[in-house]
């Protein structure tokens, strides 16, 4: 790839979401927004590399989109109404006679306007009348600047299906008038939870695939950290915001650690601290330094607390496994999900009572989940019941369809059946 | 301003609900239509007499022919609607959930083609 090439797919992974939302929020209609960015970028592609890269290369996007999008609109009488109208409820003047976007090459980014309309973006693409799945696509797409072709092989389905659901949830947005704007202040709290779980499920798929061969997708963890960084910008006062950028950074730091030359997953108690991202650990921790100060607990700093303990120990042996059942108390009193009491009792297990851990387990309602199995496989291991431990490692292995995992689990059962049961197998990575 | 439709299904075999939670949901639904009427955001609605009601007419070469009962026999049936004029999606989900709280029954919500005239 040229330089001016590589300028231009940078240019394109920062800029199109921003181009897009203010598109979008010029013309009310996102479909449109969409495609004039990806012609202003072929045009880009076009001139470019002869012209040389104009000095703000997001806003000559913008301008040249925005231009197309007023040619397209006049030409088109059946959208003309539509856009018009919509031209007249934002207040906007879309419709303004054509400016040059080589002579005004530093046009119309107003920096407070600019997060404004990403934020709307956000929200319209993370509505809760969208299926989860689609508000997933659909803000990689719009926000992120991801081709169709790259979401479809993150999440493993034929390009034309990914394509096919994109379009839809287009129409439904302008079909049944998803509005393009942040929530009331009101609804903003339960909104933004909405969002916050997109990202999260974005990240965790790329830092775990729930299935195929990698242990994950190392592209999307990426995405989904720059969309949070892109979310804490726009919503700078938000602690929960902070605490999903942190709980990322910080989870995201281990990943040289995870891996084994084999391609197993490498548990966290055996992971070569010398290899952590210390960059990252570092940001990491200083968000969740001052989450700490502000004093307003959610769910994602909690837990970033806890990755942040974890952080803390340089080996194994030093984490300090009281302080992480007392975050994980706290963390079950404001979010009682299986998970979490599963990852607490597994806190409780290192802390030393695997016996009251396994007593912990019993109840919880994770029959179908396999990190639940692979915990009690490593508790009734460390009480000696091997016949139990293989039992429900058969039950972890059944369940699992990464092929990182799997090879951790075999692993695990060679060294149960092989009377090595002295070696603690943990069987999950608390935090 | 959007048009949208809300409709009441009710599934058949599903335990009727007492006497007196069907007063409880008339009312209600009353007052919840006086409130759609006092915010101009009713056009029209109503519940329906059972699906056992319906008729089918469909026209072949010219001549209808009749059916008796719904065109789709399921076990989700239409037992009322409302047409109501909302800004956005959100407005409508508004009145949505209030509809679903006054009936007692989940609302399908959906846009109409043609924007409301005023």
């Amino acid at each position: 790839m040229s330089s001016t090439a590589a300028e231009i797919a940078r240019t394109f992974r920062d800029g199109a979401g921003r181009a897009t939302a203010t598109l979008a929020r010029s013309f009310g209609d996102l479909d449109l927004a969409e495609e004039m960015v990806q012609e202003a970028f072929a045009v880009a592609l076009e001139r470019w590399p002869s012209s040389g890269i104009p000095p703000s290369p997001v806003g000559w996007i913008v301008t040249t989109a925005r231009n197309r999008a007023i040619d397209r609109v006049r030409r088109e009488s059946t959208r003309d109404e539509r856009q018009r109208e919509s031209v007249r409820l934002h207040g906007r003047d879309a419709l303004e006679p054509d400016s040059d976007p080589d002579a005004a090459p530093d046009a119309p980014m107003d920096p407070a306007a600019v997060l404004d309309d990403q934020l709307r973006l956000v929200f319209t693409c993370c509505h809760p009348a969208l299926a989860l799945p689609t508000r997933v696509a659909l803000t990689l797409r719009l926000v992120g600047g991801l081709q169709t072709a790259e979401i479809a092989r993150a999440f493993l389905v034929p390009e034309p299906t990914m394509a096919q659901r994109l379009v839809r949830a287009k129409h439904k947005i302008r079909a049944a008038g998803i509005p393009y704007r942040v929530p009331a202040i009101d609804e903003l709290p339960e909104r933004l939870q909405g969002v916050l779980a997109v990202l999260y499920l974005v990240f965790n798929e790329g830092y775990v695939a729930s299935s195929g061969d990698a242990v994950g997708r190392e592209d999307l963890a990426r995405e989904s950290i720059r969309l949070t960084r892109g979310l804490v910008e726009c919503l700078p006062n938000e602690p929960e915001v902070q605490g999903l950028l942190a709980l990322q950074l910080l989870t995201e730091s281990r990943r040289a650690a995870r891996v084994a030359d084999d391609g197993a997953l490498v548990l966290l108690r055996d992971q070569d601290r010398g290899r952590w991202d210390r960059v990252l650990v570092a940001e990491g921790q200083s968000i969740v330094r001052a989450c700490l100060r502000r004093n307003a607990p959610g769910p994602y700093q909690i837990q970033a607390a806890i990755a942040a303990v974890h952080a803390d120990a340089e080996r194994a042996q030093d984490t300090d496994w009281s302080q992480i059942v007392a975050l994980y108390d706290h963390l079950l009193a404001i979010a009682p999900t299986p998970i979490v009491a599963l990852n607490r009792a597994i806190a409780v297990g290192e802390l030393g009572d695997p016996a009251a851990a396994l007593a912990l387990l019993d109840g919880l309602a994770l029959d179908s989940y396999h990190l639940y199995h692979a915990a009690r496989a490593d508790l009734l291991a460390r009480l000696g019941r091997i016949d139990g431990a293989l039992a429900a490692l058969a039950q972890a292995i059944a369940l699992t369809q990464n092929g990182a995992e799997l090879r951790l689990l075999h692993a695990r059962r060679e060294g149960l059946r092989g009377g090595a049961s002295n070696g603690r197998a943990q069987a999950h990575e608390p935090g | 301003m959007n048009q949208y439709l809300l409709s009441v299904f009710s599934v058949e075999g599903a335990p009727t609900p007492s006497a007196e939670a069907m007063q409880r949901a008339y009312h209600d639904v009353d007052v919840f239509n006086a409130k759609l009427m006092e915010k101009k955001a009713w056009v029209f609605g109503g519940g329906l007499h059972p699906p056992g009601t319906a008729t089918v007419v469909r026209v072949q070469a010219g001549e209808a022919l009749l059916t008796d009962g719904p065109f789709a026999e399921a076990k989700e049936h239409l037992g009322g609607f409302w047409v109501i004029k909302a800004p956005d999606l959100d407005a409508a989900l508004a009145w949505a959930k209030e509809a679903s709280v006054a009936c007692a029954n989940p609302v399908e919500v959906r846009p109409f083609q043609d924007p409301a005239e005023d």
